[in-house]
């Protein structure tokens, strides 16, 4: 089958020509059963307990970096998003919004991405859709997944069990992602190796719940807003305020140099393969170690403690001994003039 | 790269704090410091050096932030040439959010009233221009001397390379004079300057001697880290306490006398100094940078016949006062009320080097009703 070498308008149709790219570009990788007749709908059979079910979109500029892609992305955010509540993905939903014009060897690179990405997690895409707006009414492409997944009828995982006398675990290192995306727009050729950190999650998550899960209170992935706003909304949400020691929060060489070069700052960049784990105190050595044996997790620390002090209040004692609270991001991080 | 990651590790910054609370003990008189640099406003605020220091030093935070201290009449400059059917203005982010008298450039460019492109470097604006010959690319040239240089650099390569679409708003203000202007307020009642160590790395820290020889205040000149902000500090308390005035570097490893010869240079090829107004501080003479006139044709207010205003400080906005250190930014009845990062009233509120902003940000005085937003103007990292 001849492709274009450019998407058309004629793709979003759902006449003919959608049907070419569905079969020649989308079913080529995408090879679960459930798509191969091109149904309106997927039927999953047989879900038992209560049922996860999730949403995001994803607009990532540029769609390539080091580390990733949008694809990629786009199924590792919706599984990390399913996990952070206990669940055990099931399926993945794939919808495409892109712009006349966009590049089919692009979109090629992008799909194959989702497959690749979908079959490691072993969460596959059993339905979606594609639609093509003309050019200059969207960039390039976006993707929304949809995930559902399946929680133990027991598990209850949620931002609002935060207790004073937990501990705060951070399954790696910080802003790997967000400074690889801001350099990457900005066009800056930093030293050292910048990329992004995208990875499921799921596993690890269904590691801790076998093994520790009374232990494990709250689950939540920093990604927009980072460490610091994802903090913020826990405290606040438990009604506890959280202290985050600054010497044990674990930031790569490279990382913190360039977000001091551009001026942001690290605790509220992006991570989209990293997980904050709050667990009761007793477990955080056998929680470590579940985690810390998984490579997604490898680097697992304890960076803070919960406690009984302002509701919704995160501090921070710095490396020199001080103090600094912190807020939720405002707006978008801005780099700084000088 | 060197991060200067020893300058904040706890062994190099608890002696220089113990020092500092024993010789504070010594001091009879109140110790108000001004960290004239945004940078040090926030790297204080971000260390927690605040609440670790003795009760009787008191930090002030001055007008070292260059967004700040660019007025509104300005900032609509910016606006106007972004509203230009032809123009692509490029800028640094922090402009994006700046209000003038009729909105932000963030406002307008959702609107579909401006284009606008954040840049980190203006040689990027100019490789924009480069490669877009059917637009005029605009860079709005708000810094000071440690951004000029660069501004200078790009000038002079868009002179040799005859690039016909790349203009700046020269917008550009140079410290010494405006330190000058605000030392004359008697109401500051300064004891310390804490001088900025990146733009002392170009000026030279001897420039701060007439502030020693017309007031008698004592000066230090300090990087950024916890470290060497401070050494900073312990230099200027030991000044008090020896009843002595001077300049004392304490970031020679990156600040010398003389400063940086080539960058002077460079500044004074392409730029010449002109008066220029500053928030809160008003007119002042030989602070501002104007193209030189070999150079007037990359002079956007000229090429697009913008027309600057003068337009009145917001009512009841205090950012004045707090640029010259007279107000803390808890002080400002609009503050954390109708004032926020996101939608800011005043300049301070808004760079993310500014004093509310730092003060917003960081510390604790502001009631805890804060709510998370999302991306605003642009797309976001994921």
């Amino acid at each position: 089958m001849n492709l274009p070498a450019r998407i058309t308008l004629d793709h979003g149709s759902g006449g003919l020509v959608s049907q070419e790219l569905i079969s020649g570009l989308f079913l080529k990788y995408l090879r679960c059963p459930q798509l191969r007749h091109l149904e309106d709908c997927a039927l999953l059979e047989g879900i038992s307990g209560q049922i996860a079910f999730s949403t995001d979109s994803y607009v990532v500029d540029p769609l390539f970096f080091p580390g990733g892609d949008i694809g990629k992305l786009a199924v590792h955010g919706t599984i990390n998003d399913l996990a952070m509540r206990g669940a055990r993905p099931i399926a993945l939903s794939l919808a495409l919004i892109m712009e006349e014009g966009f590049e089919l060897t692009k979109l090629e690179r992008i799909i194959a991405s989702v497959a690749e990405s979908s079959e490691a997690a072993g969460v596959a895409v059993v339905t979606g859709d594609t639609k093509v707006v003309p050019r200059g009414k969207a960039d390039g492409i976006f993707i929304t997944t949809t995930g559902i997944g399946r929680v133990a009828n027991r598990v209850f995982i949620s931002g609002t069990k935060a207790r004073p006398g937990d501990v705060v675990l951070l399954s790696g290192t910080l802003a790997d992602h967000g400074i690889t995306i801001m350099t990457a727009q900005a066009g800056l050729e930093v030293g050292g190796d910048l990329h992004s950190d995208t990875q499921p999650l799921h596993r690890m998550v269904a590691a801790l719940l076998d093994d520790v899960e009374d232990a494990v209170h709250v689950l939540r992935d920093p990604t927009r807003g980072g460490l610091a706003t994802t903090l913020c909304e826990i405290a606040r949400s438990s009604a506890v305020e959280i202290e985050v020691d600054e010497e044990h929060l674990p930031i790569r060489p490279a990382v913190a140099t360039a977000c001091a070069l551009i001026g942001l700052d690290p605790l509220y960049l992006a991570n989209e393969g990293k997980c904050i784990v709050i667990c009761s105190p007793e477990a955080q050595y056998k929680v470590l170690a579940v985690m810390r044996a998984l490579p997604e997790a490898a680097d697992a620390v304890c960076i803070g403690r919960v406690i009984d002090g302002r509701a919704g209040r995160v501090n921070l004692r710095t490396r020199i001994g001080g103090q600094r609270l912190l807020e939720p991001l405002t707006g978008q991080p801005l780099p700084r003039i000088c | 790269m060197n991060l200067d990651e020893r300058f904040r590790e706890r062994e190099l910054c608890t002696p220089l704090l113990e020092k500092i609370h024993r010789i504070s003990r010594l001091n009879t008189r109140p110790m108000r410091i001004m960290e004239v640099c945004g940078t040090h406003t926030v790297s204080i605020f971000r260390h927690g050096i605040r609440t670790l220091l003795p009760k009787e030093i008191t930090l002030l935070s001055g007008p070292g932030c260059p967004v700040c201290v660019t007025p509104a009449g300005h900032i609509d400059l910016c606006l106007q040439a972004a509203r230009h059917p032809e123009v692509v203005l490029a800028t640094f982010g922090d402009l994006m959010r700046v209000p003038g008298s009729h909105g932000s450039l963030a406002d307008a460019r959702a609107r579909g009233e401006a284009r606008a492109e954040v840049v980190y470097s203006p040689m990027d604006a100019l490789a924009m221009a480069r490669q877009n010959a059917s637009v005029q690319v605009v860079f709005p040239a708000i810094g000071f001397e440690t951004t000029a240089p660069t501004i200078a650099a790009t000038v002079l390569a868009a002179h040799q390379q005859k690039i016909g679409n790349f203009s700046i708003i020269p917008l550009a203000k140079t410290m010494p004079g405006a330190l000058l202007q605000l030392l004359s307020d008697d109401e500051l009642e300064l004891s310390g300057l804490l001088c900025p160590g990146h733009v002392s790395a170009i000026i030279g820290a001897k420039v701060y001697q007439p502030l020693v020889d017309h007031f008698g205040l004592g000066c230090a000149v300090a990087g950024f880290e916890p470290a060497d902000i401070l050494a900073g500090l312990l230099a200027l308390l030991q000044q008090q306490v020896h009843g002595k005035a001077r300049v004392d570097n304490c970031y020679p490893r990156a600040v010398t006398d003389q400063g940086n010869i080539r960058a002077q240079n460079l500044l004074a090829q392409v730029f010449a100094p002109v008066e220029s107004e500053w928030r809160g501080l008003g007119s002042i003479a030989a602070s501002g940078l104007a193209l030189r006139s070999e150079y007037q044709q990359f002079d956007a207010v000229k090429r697009l016949q913008l027309s600057a205003s003068q337009v009145p400080d917001p009512p009841a906005c205090r950012c004045g006062s707090v640029l010259k250190g007279l107000l803390q930014p808890p002080q400002c009845p609009l503050y954390g009320r109708s004032c926020t990062p996101l939608s800011p009233i005043g300049p301070c509120m808004v760079s993310t080097e500014g004093t509310c902003a730092a003060y917003y940000r960081y510390g604790d005085d502001t009631a805890a009703n804060f709510t998370t937003i999302g991306n605003h103007y642009s797309k976001n990292s994921c």
